[in-house]
């Protein structure tokens, strides 16, 4: 029962976040498409909170190594995505 | 005290935390005035979920994972710092890819791992690596377009949707035996679990072979959600809220930028999927003749129009990035303006190979983001433009979108350059656009073709200017 209960609160976040998302953003000028774009990219590196877990956590030998190539893999996906629409946004200027 | 940083219920206080940073972040990167603090702040979000994880008590080794973080930051770094703004779009295809293979990675490990995994687990890690593993193939394959490792045409296998529609099926099979394991097969869920990895990723190369390079924008903006989405169903795998928002948010963000390329090109998402765009035989030569002859025009006669001109609209495509033309498209801007013209820039949603490639482009070449407009707003005013500048933009001032039925353009909102007093075309050659279709643009009455590459003819006007 109780992974039933924490099921519905689970797909009840997803589905709100979703909605949420559609708000945020449904007006976007094309001026800003790549670096919304690569800016969300690096949101999706959120995967690195699984990833620490399982790379740190308890595991056999196997779901430790895979886990810790997850790591490198999110953080590329982390670092590289901030840095490079920092890089990006920081040429918008107005004159 | 330091038990209570160590504990969930200060992880999960801190995840909302973090999840509030990354909703106003994206609030932020849809202004320009505010977009860069927005990545700050979205950063904040990430950095502060990061360190509570690992200050959390489940973790008890740190010596693979700090190696693996910090090889990552390394690898990450230069490549966002080495990398020049015309392979960006590739480097988002790459960085999309590796979001995509960690989640995946993710829900490989909770598998493998002897703690029992609960029923909605496993739906969840089956999820997890269908979409991680077309996310990750996909973008590779997107990647080698971009960067020109493999070809950009559109790469049509014999009988493709009948193989990709079978090995849907044997995905959507295995799936169903991870979860209700029948036993039918007779073989170990790992091996289930590994065939499903090995059928997700030749799943993303045949649905992003298929696409050319002038549908790319919308492929990247497709796989952008879908790394979102993996990483959201990492979020079940693991239960854990944060991923679940963070996700949802990208894939949402994503599916929006893909809706918005989508009616850039009046197609549907199933047409640029599907349709192998370009690889269809053109249908121009039946639905009437196009008349006239090319004329072309010498940079030395192209300097004195320009010269007369009270207004100039620049409309740039992936010839300007091709040719690397960005720095001299703004010395000639300034010009211009010196001269007493009015300058901007149209810029189509879809022009280049991303969205919004032409104007990271500019503002690299330090154009001031508010001239550069969008087809809305230039098309009412482009009869009382003198000069329009296209450089090296083709399908996107195609006049047959809106003249020609016949066309398979015909219908796609485009910068009507053609009503223009004069057009000058900065092309290299006489070639059909990427989609591979004849431009009539070139034929009109007030249409000037300046031949060459299109960073040398800008040049020879800027030095003209100046002389």
């Amino acid at each position: 029962m109780e992974s039933q209960a924490l099921l519905v609160l689970l797909l009840f976040v997803l589905v709100l976040s979703i909605f949420l998302g559609f708000e945020l953003i449904n007006k976007v000028p094309s001026t800003l498409h790549t670096p919304l774009m690569s800016g969300a990219n690096a949101i999706s590196g959120i995967t690195i909170v699984g990833a620490l877990l399982a790379s740190g956590g308890e595991g056999t030998f196997s779901s430790i190594l895979v886990g810790t190539f997850a790591v490198f893999f999110a953080s590329i996906n982390v670092v590289g995505g901030y840095l490079v629409t920092n890089r990006m946004l920081k040429m918008f200027k107005k004159k | 005290m330091i038990a209570f940083f160590q504990s969930s219920i200060f992880a999960n206080l801190a995840y909302i935390f973090a999840s509030i940073l990354f909703i106003f972040g994206l609030k932020m990167l849809s202004s320009p005035e505010t977009a860069q603090r927005g990545n700050l702040v979205s950063a904040s979000g990430m950095l502060i979920a990061i360190l509570v994880t690992l200050a959390q008590n489940e973790i008890i080794a740190y010596e693979y994972l700090l190696i693996a973080l910090i090889g990552g930051l390394i690898v990450g770094v230069l490549a966002s710092s080495l990398v020049k703004m015309t392979s960006m779009p590739e480097l988002v295809a790459l960085f999309n890819g590796f979001g995509g293979i960690a989640s995946l990675l993710v829900g490989v490990a909770e598998f493998i791992n002897p703690s029992i995994s609960t029923l909605i687990q496993i739906i969840a890690i089956s999820f997890t690596v269908l979409i991680g593993g077309i996310t990750f193939s996909g973008s590779l394959v997107a990647f080698g377009k971009l960067s020109e490792i493999i070809s950009g045409k559109p790469l049509i296998l014999f009988g493709q949707r009948f193989v990709l529609s079978a090995l849907l099926f044997v995905a959507l099979l295995l799936v169903i035996e991870l979860i209700i394991s029948t036993g039918l097969l007779n073989i170990s869920s790992q091996t289930i679990l590994f065939t499903l990895i090995g059928v997700t990723l030749i799943l993303g190369v045949l649905l992003t072979a298929p696409i050319g390079g002038a549908d790319m924008p919308v492929v990247i903006a497709l796989l952008n959600s879908y790394s979102g989405l993996a990483a959201s169903s990492a979020g079940f795998v693991i239960n854990n809220n944060v991923l679940i928002v963070a996700g949802a948010l990208v894939g949402a963000s994503g599916l929006i930028l893909t809706n918005i390329m989508c009616k850039a090109m009046n197609r549907s998402l199933s047409n640029v999927l599907f349709g192998g765009f370009g690889a269809a035989p053109s249908s121009s030569e039946e639905s009437g003749q196009i008349q006239g002859e090319v004329k072309p025009i010498t940079a030395e006669d192209a300097y004195l129009i320009l010269e007369a001109a009270n207004s100039v609209l620049v409309v740039p495509g992936y010839g300007m990035a091709v040719s690397q033309a960005q720095h001299v498209v703004r010395e000639l801007g300034e010009l211009l303006e010196d001269n007493g013209c009015e300058v901007k820039y149209a810029i189509h949603p879809v022009a280049g190979r991303m969205p919004g490639h032409m104007n990271v482009l500019l503002a690299e070449a330090n154009v001031s983001y508010d001239v550069l407009a969008e087809p809305d707003d230039v098309n009412p005013l482009m009869d009382t433009v003198d000069v329009c500048i296209v450089i090296g933009a083709n399908d996107v001032v195609n006049p047959d979108a809106r003249e020609n039925e016949g066309s398979p353009i015909y219908g796609m909102p485009v910068i009507e350059v053609d009503r223009a007093k004069t057009v000058f075309i900065l092309k290299r050659s006489m070639a059909a656009g990427f989609a591979g279709i004849d431009n009539p643009l070139f034929l009109k009455e007030n249409s000037r073709m300046l031949f060459g590459d299109a960073k040398e003819s800008i040049s020879t006007l800027v030095s003209e200017f100046k002389t």
